[in-house]
């Protein structure tokens, strides 16, 4: 599922964002370059630019979600497109309509883009290949697979503060087994050539596969922090746990919970990053996620330019490159 | 090609001319605002000849393009630069060369969405044939009657050239 076929139109433009994962280190800075231009239009009297008038974009959320949700919303406002927001479980799905007839319904209505959250690894990509051709598809979020735009607004955050990714080591902390945010920051990081990528975590929560990640894997905290110039926390995702992949929430805290004496271990300007929902006393202490080092609320903001970014390029092709046969 | 323009000689006669018409409105303190980025390079001079007090903005105009739909992200993108609050303020736009008017449409569009401007002045360094909208210059350096598939473009920024080819739409 790298997707380059289906993510790229056939200049090598950005058709799709379903993954990070493939896609070139310059494709990535260009999204984040763009990004920097979007974040501008926040701090003006009117925050707004009318790139995509016109344009209609529909947030299909099969899963709970505010921040992502709200933000895409507020990207898609912010570029004068028209949003419609379905929340999907309480929708036609339920009075057991298909996806794709769902889908087709959408169509209809002329929408131009598709933004996909759902709970299953590979949905957006199914939709992708569903779609009409002028129709975008945005990645919010599939299952354990990936969540692109979450790891490029980590990645514009981590540039505003250290523009020098081959220079630093980044340590991504906790449950990586179930995090698609996990996935798509190591395959960003690498592409984008950082130094090391780390993961800590126990071993229950470290995927069978993560040979293939390009990753160093460390179970002691203590040791993974040691000099890093990033810290990404992840969430502790209780609703994807099942068995007995932990003892207790404590005792994952005492292990794992990133506290001020821990960070102490990483460099004394490393920054703390965390996607939200925070578990505060779960995964990190309240010192931290409130402390002068943390970026959190910063990495909320860039989520908008990051986003507006996406649906700018995707939709911003020449209909003559879009896929469409000529 | 046309060597003989002196781009610097036209800026010098701008920067007469500018004195002029915001003498003669009365526009106190006047905010020199470039789009870029060949109006960036001639407002930079300008600005440094008029020694206005206030930053020069600079415009990029991508987010508000009228053939975004069709031409797609311009590829180089650098954010827009307003250092100063543009509500009430008499504002001289500045751009290389006038010609469907298009980009001052679309620049116009952008300041609004600072602020409402007291006034806004125009003076751009070429002024050529070829309008698609109804905008005019206040201030011109040089005014030039090209045919269609001509065009002009300002290298630089350093020296400051114009460059007129005829090969059939280029493009820019």
């Amino acid at each position: 599922m790298t997707g380059n076929t289906i993510q790229l139109d056939k200049n090598g433009n950005l058709k799709h964002f379903l993954t990070t994962e493939g896609l070139s280190q310059s494709l990535l800075q260009k999204i984040l370059d763009h990004a920097e231009s979007f974040a501008s239009v926040g701090e003006r009297a009117v925050k707004k630019v009318p790139l995509l008038r016109g344009k209609t974009i529909a947030n299909l959320f099969f899963e709970p979600s505010t921040r992502t949700r709200t933000t895409f919303e507020l990207a898609a406002k912010r570029l004068s497109a028209d949003i419609l927001n379905l929340n999907i479980a309480t929708s036609a799905t339920s009075k057991g309509e298909t996806l794709s007839d769902t889908l087709h319904t959408l169509e209809a209505m002329h929408c131009d883009m598709f933004v996909v959250r759902h709970a299953n690894s590979g949905a957006a990509h199914y939709i992708a290949t569903q779609v009409a051709p002028h129709i975008s598809v945005i990645n919010a979020g599939d299952g354990r697979h990936a969540h692109p735009t979450q790891a490029m607004l980590d990645m514009f955050t981590i540039r505003r503060h250290k523009p020098d990714f081959s220079k630093l080591r980044v340590a991504i902390v906790g449950d990586i087994l179930h995090s698609r945010v996990a996935r798509s920051e190591i395959h960003a990081l690498n592409t984008l050539g950082v130094l090391e990528t780390r993961i800590i975590a126990p071993h229950t929560l470290i995927p069978k596969d993560v040979e293939n990640l390009g990753v160093q894997v460390y179970h002691d905290m203590d040791q993974g922090l040691d000099g890093v110039d990033v810290v990404m926390m992840l969430r502790l995702q209780k609703e994807r746990m099942t068995g007995a992949l932990l003892p207790s929430e404590y005792e994952y805290f005492q292990r794992y919970g990133l506290t001020s004496k821990r960070l102490e271990k990483a460099n004394p300007d490393a920054i703390v990053m965390h996607p939200g929902p925070i578990n505060r006393g779960v995964e990190i202490d309240s010192d931290v996620a409130d402390g002068e080092r943390s970026v959190i609320l910063q990495q909320v903001s860039h989520g908008i330019a990051v986003r507006m970014a996406v649906m700018a390029m995707t939709m911003g092709r020449n209909p003559e490159n879009a896929g469409a046969t000529e | 090609m046309s060597d003989d323009i002196n781009v610097n000689q036209l800026i010098n006669e701008m920067a007469s001319a500018i004195q002029l018409h915001t003498t003669s409105h009365a526009y106190d303190a006047p905010l020199m605002i470039g789009i870029k980025t060949g109006g960036a390079w001639i407002a930079k001079q300008l600005h440094q000849q008029l020694g206005y007090n206030d930053p020069l903005g600079e415009l990029n105009i991508a987010f508000y393009r009228d053939d975004f739909s069709t031409l797609g992200m311009h590829p180089e993108v650098s954010p827009s630069q307003l250092p100063t609050d543009v509500n009430n303020r008499h504002i001289i736009l500045v751009d290389d060369v006038l010609y469907t008017g298009r980009t001052i449409r679309a620049a116009m569009n952008e300041i609004f969405d600072y602020g409402r401007p007291a006034s806004i002045t125009l003076a751009v360094l070429v002024n050529r044939s070829g309008r698609e909208l109804p905008i005019q210059a206040d201030i011109t350096g040089k005014t030039m009657l090209l045919k269609e598939g001509e065009h002009v473009k300002l290298l630089g920024p350093e020296p400051l050239t114009l460059s007129i080819d005829n090969a059939k739409s280029t493009g820019t």
